[in-house]
């Protein structure tokens, strides 16, 4: 195996040196400027080299990854997704004081375990990348070391190991029958079998436990809204959005694989947990009075819009999925980073109290946010809309009125407490409040980076056409 | 390109307006003022010069067109165009919002520029609604209109209007998603027969949708534009969003959002699904009737004022969906008058009710009398438009309510004779308002009458109404085409 082999992986080995060279650098130097700009570089250039890897794309590298268009976008996406998480993290109020530069070593090296799932081809990278990702989670979730991010952090180390057994257990079980740990044959030796077998079936549905507590659906999301609660806000960010992408990138890149054959019986299980999950996510987060975790219930049903679309055939879904992630990741993205913004070093804008009047506060900020729900409850002039219209397009598309329905149904439930959200920003001060309404004074780099993301999704409500264009090229190799 | 303006024009002027709220108040108002003053002026121009032209051209002709690719993936394009139905939409439109800014002059007092942002940004979405012939850009401006709209009744409505604002948002999200997916399925089923995907009116309505599927399609288009109408089941959100919403809102709700239900059943539901429209009718003109008696007699036992108004465009409503599915020149012209001269009367009352509750601060009904002694001149105009609403012969109202009866009585006589019984209850409660709040004992408020510019607010809608009272035929003319066009679509007579 030569170096030029290697070549296609050039962003995910410039994450591993660059990390590699940060903890050295933290030893010298503990500056949380210093670490979040070389972070920052290091992944701008990372990204720099997917340019490289699109041009070589598609090639097998050795029998654990294999490189094409699909991956690279997904790549790209990840690590743009992890640039706004380390300008989020530079912003945070809460890191800021503690100087604790080894955050940005810690989602570099989750980054990097992303990225690799969504290239690995094969059993073994996929469970490496996984657990690279986790454990680098498990420290970030609780990486401010305050009560309630030590519980969360616990939580998802105790649940996340579960499911990690679950998935090995699976993958044991798959291997036991078919002899094969590369992804790409089993599709070939499932066909041959006749019936389905006991063992492959187990193991399926095992892999379907771990995958499907990774991205927090029903009925596997109950860390969900602890997590998203307990975790600083940019890593609350970093684990909706690359940590469920990663996942989301991998599993469907193979879920035509076990369900082309009489495996099929599968896909009614994962129309029913696209339902719960809608269903599910959008009722309780009726409830919640903390943003953090009505952000965690939505996401719980975002993730099971994206699974109707898994659901859906041909090239459309894929391009709805990959669509829909963009948008979700970026609106959610933005919510996170308003509420990044808005905190203090001792407490985040969490309670929906909070967000009381900041219309009148600070008008950017809250406009900024409004587009952001906006987006995530789906209404024209933002992407949300548009993610949300071409996963319905893939439904009706491929004639799944139950699985659409239900999409329909909840989006009308979801869009009440989105709606209270913006209508608490919206809330003329009293009279005695006026005297002490004052404007917020908040950072004029974080109001910048945030402007961008929500002029980014506004833009992409209303004119798609350019990232639709990327995606269909980028998804025509697949199929 | 002028049907872009027209659009343009509101959407430019709103984020004028809020940015220059910064310095001054009242330049926003004038600019927000100018702007739609000059849409509307353009818009008459627009009517009449083309009058001639609508008169004697061929079936189905547009005035102008406008065609820009948007999302060629999906075959979405950017597509305006303009008939005598949404031209007389969009002067109604432009008309109102001149009336709605006038209004709020000095009824809103905090947060001035957002405020008529939101105003400008309504308008300019509902003119959107009434010239996209692209069933995704339809859809896009359906939704854009209500935004503004939610935050202009969150935000400077009445004390519930937290609860108003989001019930009024889920109610018609929730149809309008409905809408969207019989959109989709129409256009996947125009593909599965042409090849083509597009969301092109014109090109949809070449290969019309057979068999039971078309009437699945026609229900999904149907209930969409009945919430917004509001149809008899479906109307519970309009009471609340009319009562809460701020002057302006209202002005706008009942006078053209009300209207765009209307527009997308005569542009939509029955171009598209001529067949099972008319297995349908019988349904929606009961749904119709139920509607005009139902909101009638809410409408009288109501003692807020503002939310007597609201019920009695439920009832007022019921007559354009009776008219809608009726099928013949005369119920057709019928209900477009009846939409035109609604918007008129409803939005005049609406705007009265805004006046009084700015001066007395109340809309219950059993607190207000003899307001002829103190205030002669508001009083005069509410008789007035109260009596608009009853339909009274000489005023626009009369015109439509009578060829919308005449029309369905060729067709269905028991359903019209009941309907004819609604005419009657609005006598009731159009003079139940004038007894209970001009006349009567005189209650001890302080009623400043009315000023020159409420006055002359209030004459230009008197004056429009009592034209299209007396000479209703330009705006027969004008819409006669496009009647005519839907009337020879095959399976309808």
């Amino acid at each position: 195996m030569s170096f030029s082999e290697l070549m296609p992986l050039l962003p995910m080995i410039t994450l591993a040196v660059a990390s590699a060279i940060m903890v050295l650098l933290i030893a010298f130097c503990r500056s949380h400027n210093v670490a979040g700009f070389f972070s920052a570089l290091s992944l701008i250039l990372a990204l720099f080299f997917t340019l490289n890897m699109n041009a070589l794309a598609p090639q097998e590298v050795t029998a654990l990854f294999y490189v094409d268009k699909y991956a690279v976008f997904y790549v790209a996406l990840i690590l743009v997704c992890s640039l706004i998480v380390i300008m989020l993290s530079w912003l945070y109020p809460g890191l800021k004081s503690a100087v604790q530069p080894e955050l940005f070593v810690l989602i570099m090296v989750a980054t990097l375990g992303a990225s690799g799932m969504v290239c690995s081809k094969h059993f073994v990278s996929f469970f490496l990348s996984l657990e690279t990702l986790s454990v680098a989670a498990y420290v970030l979730i609780a990486y401010l070391r305050v009560g309630r991010a030590y519980e969360a952090g616990i939580k998802y180390l105790v649940l996340a190991s579960v499911s990690s057994a679950f998935l090995l257990l699976g993958i044991g079980l798959v291997y036991f029958e078919l002899g094969t740990l590369d992804i790409g044959h089993l599709s070939e030796l499932m066909a041959r079998h006749q019936g389905m077998s006991l063992f492959v079936t187990a193991g399926l549905a095992m892999i379907l436990v771990g995958v499907g507590f990774k991205l927090a659906v029903v009925p596997f999301h109950m860390w969900a809204p602890d997590i998203y609660q307990g975790a600083p806000a940019p890593v609350t960010a970093f684990i909706a959005t690359v940590s469920k992408g990663a996942v989301f990138a991998f599993a469907l890149r193979y879920l035509s694989v076990a369900t082309n054959h009489e495996y099929g019986k599968l896909s009614l299980v994962i129309s029913l947990i696209a339902i719960a999950s809608m269903f599910g996510g959008n009722l309780l987060a009726l409830l919640q009075r903390n943003v953090k975790r009505l952000l965690a219930y939505s996401s719980i049903a975002h993730a099971g819009y994206v699974l109707v679309a898994f659901q859906a055939s041909g090239e459309m879904a894929l391009q709805a999925v990959a669509y829909y992630l963009v948008v979700y990741f970026l609106s959610t993205l933005t919510a996170f980073g308003v509420i990044t913004v808005l905190s203090n070093e001792q407490y985040e804008a969490e309670n929906i109290s909070q967000f009381e009047g900041l219309a009148w506060k600070h008008p950017l900020l809250a406009a900024i946010f409004t587009v952001a729900i906006f987006s995530l409850a789906g209404i024209p002039l933002t992407a949300g809309f548009v993610g949300k219209f071409y996963v319905l397009s893939a439904g009706i598309r491929s004639e799944l009125w139950p699985l659409v329905f239900s999409l329909i149904a909840s989006t009308a439930v979801g869009i009440y407490y989105y709606l209270r959200v913006v209508v608490t920003m919206y809330h003329l001060p009293g009279r005695e409040a006026e005297a002490s309404e004052s404007r917020l004074c908040l950072s004029p780099i974080g109001c910048a980076v945030l402007s961008v993301l929500g002029l980014a999704v506004l833009y992409l409500g209303i004119y798609p056409a350019r990232l639709m264009e990327i995606i269909s090229q980028a998804m025509s190799g697949l199929i | 390109m002028i049907l872009v303006w027209f659009i343009l024009i509101p959407v430019i002027a709103g984020i004028l307006a809020w940015v220059v709220a910064k310095w001054s108040h009242s330049l926003t108002r004038w600019i927000s003022l100018f702007a739609v003053l000059a849409a509307f002026v353009l818009s008459v121009s627009v009517w009449i010069g083309s009058l001639g032209l609508l008169k004697d051209s061929a079936l189905n002709t547009w005035l102008f067109m406008f065609e820009k690719a948007w999302i060629p993936q999906f075959g979405v394009s950017f597509f305006l165009a303009m008939d005598g139905l949404s031209l007389l939409m969009v002067v109604l439109t432009l008309f109102l919002g001149v009336i709605a800014i006038g209004c709020s002059w000095t009824e809103i007092k905090e947060k001035v520029g957002f405020y008529y942002f939101n105003l400008l940004w309504a308008v300019g979405g509902i003119v959107g609604v009434f010239l996209a012939l692209d069933l995704f850009l339809f859809y896009f401006f359906w939704e854009m209109m209500l935004i503004p709209m939610y935050f202009l009744i969150a935000i400077w409505g009445h004390e519930h209007r937290v609860y108003a604002a989001i019930k009024f948002f889920i109610f018609t999200q929730a149809c309008s998603l409905l809408l969207l997916i019989a959109i989709l399925a129409l256009y996947f089923l125009n593909y599965q027969k042409t090849g083509i995907y597009t969301f092109n009116y014109l090109l949809l309505l070449q290969n019309p949708v057979a068999g039971e599927i078309a009437f699945w399609l026609m229900l999904g288009f149907f209930i969409a534009f009945a919430v917004k109408l509001p149809a008899f089941p479906l109307h519970t959100w309009l009471p609340d969003a009319h009562t809460e919403a701020p002057t302006a809102g209202s002005v706008l709700l009942a006078g053209i959002l009300l209207k765009t239900g209307a527009y997308g059943i005569f542009r939509f539901v029955i171009p598209l699904f001529p067949l099972a429209a008319v297995e349908f009718a019988p349904w929606a003109s009961l749904i119709g009737v139920i509607g005009i008696i139902y909101g009638a007699v809410l409408a009288f036992a109501q003692t807020d004022l503002k939310r007597l108004v609201a019920y009695t465009s439920v009832s007022h409503l019921g007559f354009v969906l009776l008219g809608a599915f009726t099928f013949n020149e005369w119920a057709f012209q019928g209900a477009i008058m009846q939409m035109v001269c609604h918007g008129l009367s409803t939005g005049g009352l609406f705007f009265l009710v805004g006046l009084m509750y700015e001066r007395i601060h109340t809309r219950d009904m059993e607190e207000m009398g003899g307001f002829w002694k103190i205030a002669p001149r508001l009083s005069g105009v509410g008789l007035f438009f109260s009596f608009a609403s009853l339909g009274l012969p000489g005023l626009g109202n009369f015109v439509g309510e009578f060829l919308i009866l005449l029309g369905s009585f060729q067709k269905n006589v028991p359903l019209t004779a009941v309907a004819a019984l609604g005419v009657v209850a609005a006598t009731i409660y159009s003079l139940w308002i004038v007894q209970k709040a001009f006349h009567g004992e005189t209650k001890p408020l302080k009623l400043a009458d009315l000023s020159v510019r409420e006055m002359s607010l209030a004459a230009v809608m008197i004056v429009t109404l009592v034209w299209l009272g007396v000479y209703p035929q330009p705006l027969f003319d004008t819409t006669r085409m496009v009647v005519k066009s839907i009337l020879s679509l095959e399976g309808l007579l």
